[in-house]
């Protein structure tokens, strides 16, 4: 991106006035060098963002941002439904309520090794993963309707996993306003076999231990410790939410023009919240954050089974779990007063402060667990909400390392087979049904993602907390 | 004119499919298997059974991204891949069929799912040789 067209305000702080037809500034959050990567699109997607009705303060990019749909992925901006405010299905993202679950195993990096093929393959053998596969339950029209509204709540009434889980996800594991009756049939029938199933492309489960601790109190509050071992699920709302996202789209365009709504780019498609698409989008949009809950609920007991046979005093509690594609209500203070605001996070993970009433009980003192995937080949990180971050972005912060190389040039430079024996020779198991998705998904396709965390970091976003590095990877 | 074919375009984070061909349905044909080559090998896909699909939109762009969604959203539920592709345009109804088989691991390299097709880089256009040429990028 040329620096010419932004003013800095700080090392990590960059933004662009408001012109033409932006309603309020745009911010990116980066270093110079990760400015200097980004794609020229997310400066014109920033703008765009600002340009929508109801659009509160700014439009904000965190460290990690790129290209995407309309918003750029790593997007974030709020509306005031009650000053016209709009809600996007490109503000979302197609794979909605997409994100990261950590479960704590109290075992060590000593006591995986012995074992490490055996767990890999258990793993593997366990949890549906890749094109086509389906998971062990087929749901019926009544227990759609009821995973749709009861989320990861649904999920362990029907024994997937224990009650104490749901506190460590954010909204208890339940987002209230899903509508099932606004998720179409096709959407519905998109998902009946896919449940507990982890997808496929930037989709992973990881066994990771923890390589390094840099806020050792934080940390200990999280109940991370050096040479831990921890496994994280990355995945979303599986059929149900991409069929969601693809239909809303073609619907907001329609909407928007009905609702006299310039759009600078078809892909920024949307509508006002109150009006019955965005009604109807956002009640749909709840049943599919509700899905990708109960989906990683599911996983989670799967990957507990799988533990449980080799290691059968383990109990694998949840350290947290966070959703990067979503739009949700919440109250922020701006220029001193309390405002409802609706929320949309792209790419960007909720990073709520020391003291938010939103961070269960045992967590609350130190801020929400903010969880950052990489690349199966460097590392992942745990990094925690400040109050700055409050005022900064509305509690947000960076997702993921961002890809620096499209999927065909990954496929050109690497082969599957390489990656896993390099990566194997470094220590790292992986697993998948695609060696073309391995090569696709190649670490160096990657931007450097602890160059993101340090920048958000940096500019006060959220406070890194400890560096987790895979030791197996189910890939999808 | 340019005889039918197909390409993938690099995207940042996904990926673009890219169908050329003597007709607009032609290249609604071709910007299939694009789609098709995103998930697997095209060659690798027997045409063992047909399904058939319509669609509709208001424009011919709005029209290749419901044609690619259909797609996707057949494969998924069917568990089924699509190699070879016949489309019909008649005004702003779209009427296709797809053959195909089974998912089977053995004999189809799989890459990616696709979540669905997108407005990003949408093209339904005349090229300057009378050719047809349809264009959108994926979600993957």
């Amino acid at each position: 991106m040329e620096l010419s067209r932004l003013q800095r305000r700080s090392d990590n702080e960059w933004w662009i006035a408001p012109h033409g037809k932006m309603r309020v500034p745009a911010v990116i959050f980066a270093t110079e060098p990760l400015i200097r990567d980004m794609d020229e699109k997310v400066y014109e997607q920033v703008t765009n963002v600002a340009t929508l009705p109801g659009i509160v303060k700014a439009s904000y990019a965190m460290p990690d941002a790129h290209w995407g749909y309309g918003f750029p992925i790593g997007g974030v901006a709020a509306f005031d439904a009650d000053k016209d405010g709009v809600i996007s299905a490109g503000g979302v993202g197609f794979d909605i309520s997409c994100g990261v679950r950590t479960l704590l195993t109290g075992l060590t990096l000593a006591d995986i090794q012995p074992v490490k093929d055996k767990l890999a393959d258990l793993l593997f053998r366990k949890i549906p993963a890749g094109v086509g596969s389906r998971g062990q339950l087929s749901l019926n029209e009544k227990e759609m309707h009821s995973m749709l509204t009861g989320g990861a709540q649904w999920a362990v009434k029907r024994g997937y996993g224990a009650a104490a889980d749901l506190q460590r996800v954010e909204e208890n594991g339940c987002i209230p306003g899903a509508r099932p009756d606004e998720v179409s049939d096709r959407a519905k029938k998109r998902q009946r076999e896919e449940m507990g199933t982890l997808g496929s492309g930037n989709h992973y489960l990881e066994v990771q231990h923890v390589a390094k601790l840099v806020d050792l109190d934080i940390a200990a509050a999280f109940g991370l410790f050096q040479g831990d071992i921890v496994l994280s699920i990355h995945c979303g709302s599986r059929g149900l939410g991409h069929q969601i996202g693809t239909e809303f789209l073609t619907r907001m365009v329609a909407a928007a023009s009905q609702h006299g709504i310039e759009l600078p780019d078809r892909e920024l498609a949307c509508a006002p919240i109150h009006s019955p698409v965005g009604e109807a989008y956002l009640g749909a949009m709840r049943g599919a954050i509700n899905c990708a809950l109960a989906n990683r609920q599911i996983i989670t007991h799967l990957v507990r089974e799988a533990f449980k046979e080799i290691f059968p005093r383990s109990e694998l509690p949840l350290l947290y779990d966070v959703s990067h594609n979503t739009c949700k209500i919440e109250e922020h203070a701006v220029a001193g007063k309390k405002m409802r605001l609706f929320v949309h996070r792209k790419g960007a993970t909720r990073a709520f402060g020391p003291g938010h009433e939103a961070v269960p009980e045992p967590l609350r003192a130190v801020g929400q667990p903010v969880l950052i995937g990489g690349t199966m080949g460097t590392a992942s990180y745990v990094l925690a909400g400040t109050n700055q971050g409050m005022d900064l972005a509305f509690g947000s912060a960076c997702h993921g390392a961002g890809r620096s190389m499209s999927r065909h040039q990954a496929l050109r430079q690497w082969r599957g087979s390489e990656v896993v024996q390099n990566l194997a020779n470094r220590g790292v198991l992986i697993r998948s049904r695609s060696l073309r998705g391995v090569a696709e998904e190649a670490p160096g396709a990657y931007k450097d993602v602890s160059a993101v965390v340090e920048a958000a970091d940096h500019a006060g976003l959220a406070r890194t907390v400890a560096r987790l590095e895979p030791v197996i990877c189910v890939k999808g | 004119m340019a005889a039918c074919r197909w390409e993938l375009l690099p995207h940042g984070a996904d990926i673009g499919v890219r169908g050329v061909g003597r007709t607009k349905a032609e290249a609604f044909e071709q910007a299939a298997v694009a789609l098709t080559a995103v998930i697997t090998e095209p060659a690798s896909v027997s045409p063992h059974e047909c399904v058939e699909i319509s669609c509709a939109a208001d424009d011919d762009e709005l029209l290749l991204v419901n044609w690619l969604n259909a797609l996707v959203y057949e494969m998924a539920t069917r568990k089924m891949l699509f190699g070879r592709y016949e489309v019909r345009i008649e005004g702003s109804q779209l009427f296709g069929k797809a053959w195909g088989e089974a998912i089977d691991e053995n004999r189809h390299e799989l890459g990616v799912e696709v979540k669905g097709a997108t407005c990003t880089e949408l093209k339904v256009a005349r090229d300057p040789d009378g050719g047809w040429t349809a264009q959108c990028v994926v979600d993957v």
